[in-house]
Order: structure tokens, then C-alpha cells, then sequence
């Protein structure tokens, strides 16, 4: 087994981690569950794309994750500004 | 001030762009436009990065200190708190409460370093820092003592915060 | 050298699977950002190094480009997630999400 074969082995296993966490945003409670698995999401979906970048060998798919990263961050910022009750 | 964070952004662009080329190891083409696109975030964020005069940051020792810290303590600290919290995954023996302790940081860089470090050991999760007191409220997983020193909940952290950022 | 690999990304899956179960059994907002964030924190961590060891056993300009851009996004992951997780809790305390079975809430306490 080559180790890229091992990387989108991994990967596919983080993808049914990812529906598991999914699941939590369907039941979860209240609004601060659903993003706590948003954000769970989406560190398990930058470190995916950093997986298939290796197992592919395109690396301008571990550029799109660091994007990712960062994008999700600004917009986990926004979720929480939101539950905190708005800028005042 | 403008021209240290354009060296930062340039420096970042460089490692980003690196083996694109034979110039040393970037193409020519990479390296005139991060000094365009450096000059330009030097322009926009120089002003407002360093606004509180941060400069203590740029003396070297600090920035070692810091790789030191990430690479020794700081994981040394995630990887027992993980497999803590791993085997409270598994048993569902949890006592959480949210704790106050006072860790005597004066300046805004250093509370940010604790409140991330904190924040990234598992058992530990900052909640709210006292902007005008410096203190700490931190969710924790498994409370022993209901008024902890900083020591209990967080070990050597707040120690290695205070030596580099302050 | 292959076998470190292997080995960094089995633990990096093993955690990231400890992070998504904690996420479906812990009671509530706050021991659920313990659980979930910070062990798929933890588990990309190594999942990632073992991309890093990877890239650079393969050598050459391709494999140092792979290596050197998953580090970044390792270290981006590190920056922002505390702080995500942070703006989470104190957002959720905000909105009136209380601590489940707390033995203690200081700051309800601080309050009064």
C-alpha cells in the first residue's frame, strides 16, 4: 500500500466523521450546538483537503484549504458576534 | 512602522511562493508582485497592527522563546490534556463548572497567548477575560477546587506567556 | 520512514474520530467545544504532520511545495481555531446557554 493510497484512505474516513458531525447540527439543541459542529466541520474539511492534496498530489488543493481556513474562521467570528446579541 | 509589517507580509509571501523558480528559489515574476502586494498590506495594516506600540515582538529571543514554548510545553500540555479528555470521551465522567482565577498578566499580547493556550489544551476553555482586570474565567471539564490558583488549572502556561510576551 | 507516516496519521484519525463521538455524547455547548474542537484540533495536527513527513521524503521542488504549504495551513489552523472556539463559548454564554450539571458558574456569581 503507497502512503498516497493511505491518505485517501484517511480522508474518507474524516468524510463519515463529518457526516457523524453533521448529525449534531441536525439535532443539536440550540443554535450554539449547530455551529460548535459547523466548526467542527470545518476543521475536519481543511484537514481532508490537505489529505487529497497529498493523495493526489495537487497541491493547489492544500492552498485551497489554507483559504478555507481562514474564511471559516472570519465566518465562525460572525456566528458568534450573532448569538453574542449583535455589535453594540 | 509600515515597513516592518510589509517585511512580515513579504516574508510570508516568499515562504508561500517558494521553489517557483531559479532566482535562488523563486521566479521573478513571484517576487515583484509580493513586493507590490507587501507594500500594499504594509500601507493598509501597518497603522492599525501597531497601534499599542508592540515593538517588544520584534526582538528575536522572543520569537525563539515562542517556537520553544509551541514545540515543548505548550504540546507537551494538548497531548496529556487530549488523552484526558479522550478517556472522559469514553467513560462520560465529567464534573464542569466555570472557575475564576487571576494569572497577573499586564500586557494584551500576553493575556491573548494565555487565552489561546487555554483555550487549545482540551479540559480548559476560556469563556471570558476582564479586559480592565486581567481576569480569568475558564470553563474546565473536571473541577477539583472550587477557587484554583492558575497553577491547578493550567500548569507552567501562564509562566512561559509572561516570559515571552512581557 | 514510511511507517511514521502511517503511524502520525493513524493517531491524527484517531483523535479526529475521539473529537466527532465527544460532539454526539457530551451534554452540552461547553464540553462539546472540549470534546469536538479541540481534539480535531489535536488529530489535524498529527494528520497533517504526516503530509509534511510525506512531502518531504518525497524531496524535490514538488514535495518541498506540499510540505511547506500544509505547515501553513497547520499553523493558520492553530492561530484561529482557540480563538473560534473562544468567540463560540462566550457567545453562547451570552446568549443564555447555561453550563449543564456546573458544580460552579463564577460568573454567574460575580453577577450578583
Amino acid at each position: 500500500m503507497s502512503p498516497e493510497l493511505g491518505f485517501g484512505v484517511a480522508a474518507a474516513v474524516l468524510v463519515a466523521l463529518m457526516a457523524i458531525s453533521v448529525l449534531r447540527m441536525a439535532i443539536g439543541p440550540t443554535v450554539a450546538d449547530r455551529a460548535v459542529a459547523l466548526d467542527t466541520v470545518n476543521t475536519l474539511v481543511v484537514t481532508t483537503m490537505v489529505l487529497l492534496g497529498a493523495a493526489t498530489g495537487l497541491v493547489v488543493l492544500v492552498d485551497v484549504a489554507i483559504v478555507y481556513a481562514l474564511l471559516s474562521f472570519v465566518g465562525m467570528l460572525y456566528i458568534a458576534r450573532y448569538l453574542e446579541g449583535g455589535l453594540k | 512602522m509600515w515597513t516592518t509589517t510589509a517585511a512580515l507580509a513579504l516574508a510570508l509571501y516568499l515562504l508561500l511562493v517558494m521553489w517557483s523558480g531559479d532566482i535562488v528559489l523563486w521566479a521573478l515574476d513571484e517576487l515583484i508582485v509580493g513586493a507590490v502586494l507587501a507594500a500594499a498590506v504594509g500601507g493598509v495594516a501597518g497603522a492599525l497592527l501597531w497601534e499599542r506600540g508592540g515593538w517588544r515582538m520584534l526582538q528575536p529571543h522572543r520569537w525563539f522563546l515562542l517556537i520553544a514554548y509551541v514545540v515543548g510545553p505548550l504540546f507537551f500540555a494538548m497531548a496529556r490534556a487530549n488523552l484526558d479528555v479522550a478517556w472522559r470521551v469514553i467513560t462520560g465522567r465529567i464534573r464542569p463548572g466555570i472557575v475564576r482565577f487571576d494569572p497577573a498578566l499586564r500586557t494584551e499580547l500576553g493575556r491573548t497567548l494565555l487565552a489561546n493556550s487555554i483555550t487549545l489544551t482540551p479540559g480548559t476553555l476560556t469563556v471570558d477575560v476582564n479586559d480592565n482586570t486581567g481576569v480569568f474565567y475558564v470553563h474546565w471539564i473536571n473541577v477539583t477546587n472550587e477557587k484554583p490558583s492558575p497553577e491547578e488549572v493550567c500548569g507552567e502556561l501562564p509562566v512561559w506567556a509572561r516570559r515571552i510576551a512581557e | 520512514m514510511t511507517v511514521l507516516v502511517y503511524v502520525l496519521l493513524g493517531v491524527g484519525v484517531v483523535f479526529n474520530a475521539l473529537g466527532a463521538i465527544a460532539l454526539i455524547r457530551f451534554p452540552d455547548v461547553y464540553t462539546r467545544i472540549h470534546g469536538a474542537t479541540k481534539c480535531t484540533t489535536f488529530g489535524s495536527v498529527f494528520s497533517i504532520a504526516a503530509v509534511v513527513v510525506h512531502g518531504f521524503l518525497r524531496g524535490g521542488p514538488e514535495g518541498g511545495t506540499l510540505a511547506v504549504h500544509a505547515l501553513i495551513a497547520l499553523v493558520f489552523l492553530l492561530l484561529t481555531n482557540p480563538t473560534g472556539s473562544h468567540a463560540l463559548a462566550r457567545g453562547a454564554y451570552r446568549s443564555g446557554v447555561k453550563p449543564f450539571r456546573a458544580v460552579i458558574d463564577q460568573i454567574e456569581r460575580d453577577k450578583r
